[in-house]
């Protein structure tokens, strides 16, 4: 049985700050839905179904809100889906949506992310009080900064390496008019001279924490044929998932995260990532993942993938430009940032990433991971629709 | 739809009112062995999984990463989760095994209500900005529902002891209230004890197969001939509380007006929510109706839905059921409801 092919033809952001005062939750997911729907040049009675995302509950402190988010979705008498895999949900949740359309259950569908964290405090929302584990697990930095030394002492990268990824990480956000952090200051030094948090993360290395919203409309092939711009289409996607804690886990590299990109390149029918993807949008909360996520997806072989951060592969004009809109260390409203990678790549794509599109971008990823390294979602994305 | 897919296999705890003894994984560990064991697969031989749960209920973010270690999640697994109760998960699923990605499924979903005071924590449910600042509490919000029932005429409180009292006549042994219960004290009127459903922790697990590996798997496959889900404003100010039009429109989607069903499990939490769901589903005296006691005989919060369906295929995998609809509900009053309808392969 074939599936029906999967095409992203409206994409909507709002502006990712700190603190979105002026609006409620159903206020920041409807301005991002009716931004993608405006794209998608279609009305809120054109959609079939509504799948959301978000990351815990505790986040906002409401209890599944997608209840309350029913009427501001235009859900009313229409299905519903709530998707929670942790920080990969932005991604996971475009896959659940493309998932309803691919199974011809549904033609259009709208699918949305969000986090409002100025509503409480992500950093203890993360410290899990969870017995017969670490009990001072201070935020996701604690738990994310020894996988990064053992990169470090696995690969011999030198420490300078998470300061280029942040210093470009930002100097990209200036071109992306979503971005939370624009720092038109910023210098390599400012990075590298910032404090030290969980060594080796320095401050200016870590994400922020932000309001925002994302949306995207997706739809069937007789949808993207009526659609007004260029549709980007899913020529592959993938989950994957293993235990948070076991013994001969690589929390380096897992293998949760090989086995997803392995499989959305089986799909895709793409033979060497590194020449025939022309962009990427990872999840990258703390600079030294983007090193650590080129070798687990492939882009590199293990131990080197500092090598290409380092000599400038990755920046806006290089050949495997990473993190193009500023990535999650610019911009990061935890249960919409993996659905910000899915759009972004989408964005390239369809041409319409503005200032920091990568000219002639045919092929990109969209990538995203979540718990203690343990969840991966992963879509690629073609400006042409997929072979079969 | 071109791909047939049933549910092939289906487990759950026998649900208490507290486990303090036992972690979340603990409880659901043993359900998820038995529903292997029935179809003899292993973890790795699953094409995709899929859970359901609520943070709230733990009391703590991300409760479900650690349940997922209990499934034995390596090598690596295809695998998602929504925080909804499990039949959504199963129906994420079901659109799965439909795109041909995958060719089985396992679906698992729990509940712990005994850590906290689950009629605080529902609360939590509720438009944060408007209504959970009161705390209108669970069992409130269904004494609305049924007195605009009774006001309407549609039923009154001896009815509703009807119902009570069948739903906890039943014989299985899963249940968490068996035998006689007094209709009680008003809790909150016009609902008494016996018309609420029992607080109590549990787990539920269903294999889902397609096509000829269904066949392979079970000996008479509960066939998913429909299944459907819709919601409805939030606000109870919006609602006409004494009708369920997102259960009559799921139920008209999935195809349950097609022919008659012989069986139904409905997830009505509150003996009044059963008569809202039986005139939407249009189930007439010969139609059985929870015989497995239904959410008034055990209510694990966000299995319990999960729980209708699995109940409601057993019937056909043993043969005492045809065609049978499974129902689960989301969200205060009724909010949120999703219909599945089973079938066997002819006799």
């Amino acid at each position: 049985m074939s599936k029906e092919p999967v095409a992203v033809v409206g994409i909507g952001q709002t502006k990712h700050v700190a603190a979105r005062r002026d609006v409620s939750i159903a206020g920041l997911v409807r301005e991002a839905s009716q931004r993608a729907l405006e794209d998608a040049e279609l009305t809120w009675a054109d959609i079939d179904a509504v799948v959301i995302g978000k990351a815990p509950d505790f986040f906002e402190g409401v209890m599944m809100p997608e209840l309350y988010l029913a009427d501001a979705l235009g859900a009313v008498g229409k299905p519903m889906l709530r998707v929670h895999t942790a920080g990969s949900v932005g991604g996971s949740t475009a896959l659940v949506a493309a998932g309803l359309i691919a199974s011809r259950v549904h033609g259009t569908v709208l699918t949305c992310a969000f986090e409002k964290q100025s509503e409480s405090n992500a950093m203890w929302g993360l410290s899990l009080p969870i017995p017969f584990q670490q009990p001072l697990l201070a935020g996701a930095g604690g738990f994310f900064a020894p996988h990064v030394r053992a990169y470090m002492r696995r690969s011999g990268a030198p420490d300078t390496v998470g300061s280029l990824v942040a210093y470009k990480d930002r100097r990209n956000a200036l071109k992306n008019p979503y971005a939370h952090l624009h720092e038109h200051d910023i210098t390599l030094e400012k990075v590298q001279s910032s404090p030290m948090l969980w060594d080796p993360i320095r401050y200016s290395e870590t994400c922020p924490s932000s309001d925002g919203a994302c949306a995207m409309v997706l739809t069937d092939r007789a949808g993207a044929a009526r659609a007004p711009g260029p549709p980007a289409w899913m020529h592959g996607g993938a989950m994957r998932s293993e235990p948070t804690l076991f013994a001969g886990k690589d929390a380096v590299s897992p293998q949760a995260g090989k086995d997803c990109a392995a499989d959305v390149y089986r799909q895709a029918g793409i033979a060497d990532p590194r020449r025939d993807i022309d962009a990427v949008e990872m999840y990258v909360p703390f600079s030294w993942y983007e090193p650590m996520w080129l070798e687990n997806l492939g882009f590199a072989a293990a131990g080197e993938g500092w090598k290409l951060t380092e000599s400038g592969v990755t920046e806006l004009d290089g050949d495997l430009p990473v993190n193009m809109s500023g990535g999650v260390l610019s911009s990061n409203p935890i249960g919409a940032s993996g659905m910000i990678r899915f759009a972004e790549a989408a964005l390239q794509v369809r041409g319409q990433a503005g200032e920091h599109q990568v000219a002639g971008a045919r092929r990109a990823l969209g990538h995203a991971y979540g718990g203690g390294s343990q969840f991966f979602s992963i879509w690629l994305v073609g400006a042409e629709p997929p072979d079969s | 739809m071109t791909r047939e897919i049933a549910v092939v296999a289906f487990a759950q705890t026998d649900h208490q009112r507290t486990s303090d003894d036992r972690s979340e994984v603990e409880m659901l560990m043993p359900v998820l062995h038995e529903v292997l064991d029935r179809t003899g697969l292993k973890t790795a031989d699953i094409g995709f999984t899929c859970s359901g749960s609520s943070d709230y209920l733990a009391g703590r973010a991300f409760s479900f990463t650690l349940a997922l270690d209990g499934v034995g999640a390596w090598p690596p697994i295809s695998e998602s989760h929504v925080e909804m109760d499990g039949a959504w998960a199963l129906y994420e699923a079901w659109t799965k095994l439909l795109t041909g990605d995958a060719d089985t499924a396992l679906v698992y979903a729990y509940g712990k209500s005994s850590p906290g005071s689950l009629r605080d924590v529902l609360t939590r449910q509720l438009d944060p900005y408007y209504v959970a600042p009161l705390w209108p509490d669970s069992i409130a919000l269904a004494a609305l529902q049924a007195q605009a029932l009774i006001d309407a005429g549609e039923t009154d409180e001896p009815e509703l002891a009807t119902i009570a009292a069948r739903s906890r006549a039943t014989d299985n042994p899963h249940a968490q209230l068996r035998g006689p219960v007094p209709q009680g004290d008003y809790r909150v009127r016009p609902l008494r004890t016996g018309d609420c459903p029992p607080i109590g922790d549990g787990a539920a697990a269903v294999i889902l197969a397609a096509g000829d590996r269904a066949r392979d798997l079970c000996a008479r496959p509960a066939w998913i001939r429909g299944i459907d889900h819709r919601i409805e404003a939030h606000s109870l100010g919006v609602r006409d509380l004494t009708d369920s039009p997102s259960t009559r429109l799921a139920a008209e989607k999935a195809g349950a007006f097609e022919r008659p069903v012989d069986t139904a499990e409905l997830h009505a939490p509150f003996t009044a929510q059963e008569v809202v769901l039986r005139k939407a589903l249009r189930l007439d005296d010969s139609v059985r109706v929870n015989p497995s006691g239904g959410a008034l005989a055990a209510n694990p919060v966000m299995a319990a839905g999960l729980i209708r369906i699995g109940e409601a295929a057993d019937r056909i995998h043993l043969g005492e059921s045809d065609r049978a609809l499974g129902h689960a509900t989301s969200g205060p009053c009724l909010q949120q409801n999703l219909v599945a309808v089973l079938e066997g392969d002819p006799r």
